[in-house]
This record gives structure tokens, sequence and C-alpha cells, in this order.
């Protein structure tokens, strides 16, 4: 019978939950790297076994972890990130000219073929490579340098670099996403890259309909069709079917459309989750009620899903790399919140279980189904 | 002088201790000069994972929120090449690496 593995980073370290097909009953490992903060982890598709994580202080600085073996053990590898060449400088909080500083891994995306190799988003913004299972790292300094990196400001949480999505039918195509700049792409494996914010429209900025500066907070692609990218911007939920070139709001009927993940359905590329959250000044779910909300219809007409859910004095908040969705029949969906629950649906959300409650604050949530 | 070798009690964060599966006191050997540098240098050496969790990896300059400590004086903010007091080498007291308090 097939087992999934969810790998769940936090505030003081990551845990390692398990559970068979049914996924009623999970049993908790951890924590790995106690005290730790872990932005993230992920599994390589091409060798489940292979998960790499990433553990941060800001007293200790950055450390890569890898594991071979699932899971169960941990080798720290690489931690050298260094801006290529000089690194130049972008807008601090005061509009001054602030030198690029490295602060943090966010994200860690394998590649899709080689265990090996892997990608890094760092705050401040920059987009790291590794072909070497992450004992040396390089920047794809072509990102930073395309024209509007100078511009970038970071916003409250920073200037990070939080989501890589990798096109399972071009090789040489990348999107990532950076707060507070915006979307971009690379159709030349990271060489050259453009901004694609075409479309997004943010009143917080002094030109709301500026080529960057806007805050994406997460994106989400169903591999069966790379070119709709599904966001969830500070506020508005939207979507592109052509790469980026342009984006439409599809917030439609949700109470709010603040909020940080976006997900995709495993098998229904128009079945899309996000966490609706009150608004960027009250990080919590409207009137204290944790809703996912469902599109069936790749936006625009949500419905609320409560069952399982707390319905009642809920105010925590689920961050941008806190949801995930695995790829059984029905598939199952997960996310984790600042309150140190899980919550998992085996039926593709219609019913909710808490399935561990007082972890430290969810950073991120990733799964890996087993056979 | 240069080729003295000192060895150098130094005490970890327990954050530190984990991440290198190293007890909370380690001795090493330091080459020439005692200064934080060449003490840093050593622990390096002997723990290749504590790189960058004490000094920056660019600037090697000590993390923000690091402090060094010796018989109850913090060295913190001497010059990383300040020779550091000779009792060091006799192992009596250890050198503190310490993490900055952080309340709530």
């Amino acid at each position: 019978m097939c087992q999934v593995r969810l790998l769940v980073g936090t505030r003081k370290g990551a845990f390692v939950l398990t559970a068979d097909g049914a996924r009623k009953d999970w049993t908790v490992a951890g924590p790995h790297f106690p005290g730790w903060e872990i932005y993230h982890l992920k599994g390589s598709p091409a060798d489940p076994n292979r998960i790499y994580a990433s553990q941060t202080s800001s007293w200790f600085g950055q450390v890569v972890q890898r594991s071979d073996d699932g899971g169960l053990t941990w080798n720290a590898v690489g931690n050298k990130f260094i801006y290529k060449g000089f690194p130049g400088t972008h807008q601090w909080y005061d509009g001054t000219a602030h030198p690029w500083e490295f602060k943090r891994v966010w994200h860690l995306e394998p590649s899709l073929t080689c265990p090996d190799t892997l990608y890094a988003g760092a705050e401040d913004a920059a987009l790291f490579h590794s072909t070497d299972g992450g004992a040396s790292w390089s920047e794809l300094a072509g990102l930073r340098k395309h024209g509007s990196g100078p511009a970038w400001q970071p916003g409250a949480g920073g200037m990070c670099l939080h989501t890589i999505l990798l096109d399972p039918a071009n090789p040489q195509r990348i999107f990532i996403a950076i707060s507070a700049a915006g979307a971009f792409r690379t159709d030349n494996g990271g060489e050259t890259w453009k901004p694609i914010n075409h479309g997004l429209h943010s009143r917080y900025i002094p030109d709301p309909t500026a080529e960057v500066g806007h805050c994406v907070h997460h994106m989400a692609m169903h591999p069966s069709r790379p070119g709709t990218l599904f966001m969830q911007k500070h506020w508005d939920v939207m979507r592109t079917d052509d790469a980026g070139e342009s984006w439409r709001r599809i917030s439609g009927d949700l109470p709010t459309d603040f909020g940080f993940v976006i997900d995709v359905h495993a098998h229904e590329p128009e079945t899309l989750y996000v966490v609706p959250i009150k608004s960027d000044s009250e990080h919590f779910p409207l009137d204290g009620q944790l809703r996912v909300y469902r599109s069936r219809v790749g936006g625009e007409e949500w419905e609320p899903l409560t069952k399982g859910l707390p319905q009642s004095d809920c105010y925590v908040n689920v961050l941008r790399d806190a949801m995930a969705i695995d790829s059984l029949d029905s598939c199952g969906v997960y996310f984790g919140t600042t309150g140190g629950q899980v919550y998992a649906s085996a039926d593709a959300g219609d019913s909710w279980q808490a399935i561990t409650r007082h972890l430290p604050a969810v950073l991120s949530v990733e799964v890996q189904t087993l056979p | 002088m240069t080729s003295v070798v000192q060895v150098v009690r130094v005490e970890l964060p327990a954050s530190l201790c984990l991440l290198a599966t190293a007890p909370r006191h380690v001795d090493v050997s330091v080459k020439g000069l005692v200064t934080q540098r060449s003490i840093l240098d050593a622990l390096d050496a002997d723990y290749p994972v504590l790189r960058g969790t004490i000094r920056d990896q660019t600037s090697k300059l000590r993390r923000p929120f690091i402090r060094f400590f010796f018989c109850e004086e913090d060295l913190s903010h001497l010059s990383p090449d300040d020779p550091l007091p000779a009792a060091l080498g006799q192992r009596s007291e250890s050198f503190l690496i310490i993490g900055a308090i952080a309340g709530g």
C-alpha cells in the first residue's frame, strides 16, 4: 500500500509525518534540528528519499541539510551563498540604496529529473543553483541584474525569493516570485529573466500597474498545464494562461482575497485552493472561522470548505509555503498554521482533520506520495 | 614565534553543539598568535559544519547576534586580529561563544 510523507518546517525544527494511503492515522517524527527555523523542506521528484531542508537562524545563519534516507538521518551540505560579482544595491525601506546581503533560504526546489540538482530562493532576493547535491551553490545572477533589481524594495517580511516553479515541459523555463518585486520568468535556464507582472494591480505602490514592485505571496502550477499559473498576491487572486504575459483577477466571490497560500488539485487543473485571510493588517481568518476555499472552475466561483475546521475563535495564519497536495486518488490536501496545527483532507478538501495540533508555528508543508 | 601551537578551550552555544554533534567544550589547536580569527579558523577546520554560523561567509566578520567572552570580559568588539589574553592558552577558562539573549 502506498505511503504519504509530510515534510513540515516550523519556527523551531522540522517534523516528518507519515501515514498510509488512507491518511487517517499519522506518525509524527521530530523535531529535527530543534531550536532552528526550518523555512522549507522538499523531496526530490527523481528520488523521494533525497530531501533537502533549509535550516536557518538569526543568530547562526544558514545551513542546508540533506537526507538520503527519506528524512531519517541528515547531513549538512554547503551553506556558502555568495552573490555573483559586485553585489550592487536594492532599495531600502527609506528609499536609499542598500547593498544586497544574504540572510536565509526561503525555498528549495529540487530538479524534476536529477536528485543532485536544485534551486534555492534567497533573501535578499536571489536564485542560487546547485548541481552537486547542495555541496556548492552559484547564483543565477541574470535575475538580479536584468535591469529592475536596483528598484526592488523589501516588504515587511523581507525581500525574499519564495516561489520557484519548474516547467515540466520545458527545462529551460523557470518561474519565480519575490516579495515585493513580483513574478519573473526565464526561458533559457536562468541566464536572462523578464518581469511577468502585466495585469497585476497593487494599490500600495505609487504606480499600481508598475512593471515591478508587486507583493506576490505565492504561485502554483498544474504540471499538465505549465503555461497556466495561479497567484495569491498580497491582495487579489490572479491567473495567467500565457506563461505570465498577462494576468487577470479571479477573486470572484471570495469573502476576502488577501492571503498567502494557493495550490492546485493533483488531477483537476482547474480546481484551486486558497485560505482567505482577513486583511494585510489582520493576519487571521475572517470572523475567526478557518475556511479553505475551493474553485472547481479555475477561479471566480469559490466554495467554502469547513467540515472539520474550527469555525469559531480561530486566529491563526497560514503562511505562503504551508499548503501541499498529494497525488493519490482522491488527492489529499494539507496545510499548517502559525498555531502549530497541521490539517489534512483525504477527500480533496471536502472534510478535514487536525493530524497534529501542537507544533511550533508552521512555516512550510510539502508532501510526498510514495509507492 | 608564529610556529607555536597553543590549545584553546572553546565553549559552544547549545545550537551549535547540536549542529556539529560536538560537546559543549572543545579544544582547538591554534597556530601562532591567539586571536579571534585564529581560534575561529581552528574551530572551522575541526568542525567544517560550523563555517558561516559564527562569522559571515562573505565578510568573515562576527555575526551580529554572537558574542565572545573570556574571563568575564566581552571581547566581541576587538579586531579579529587583536592578540587575546595569554591565559587563553592555559585552558583554565574557556573562550565563550555566546548567542545574544532574546526575549519573547
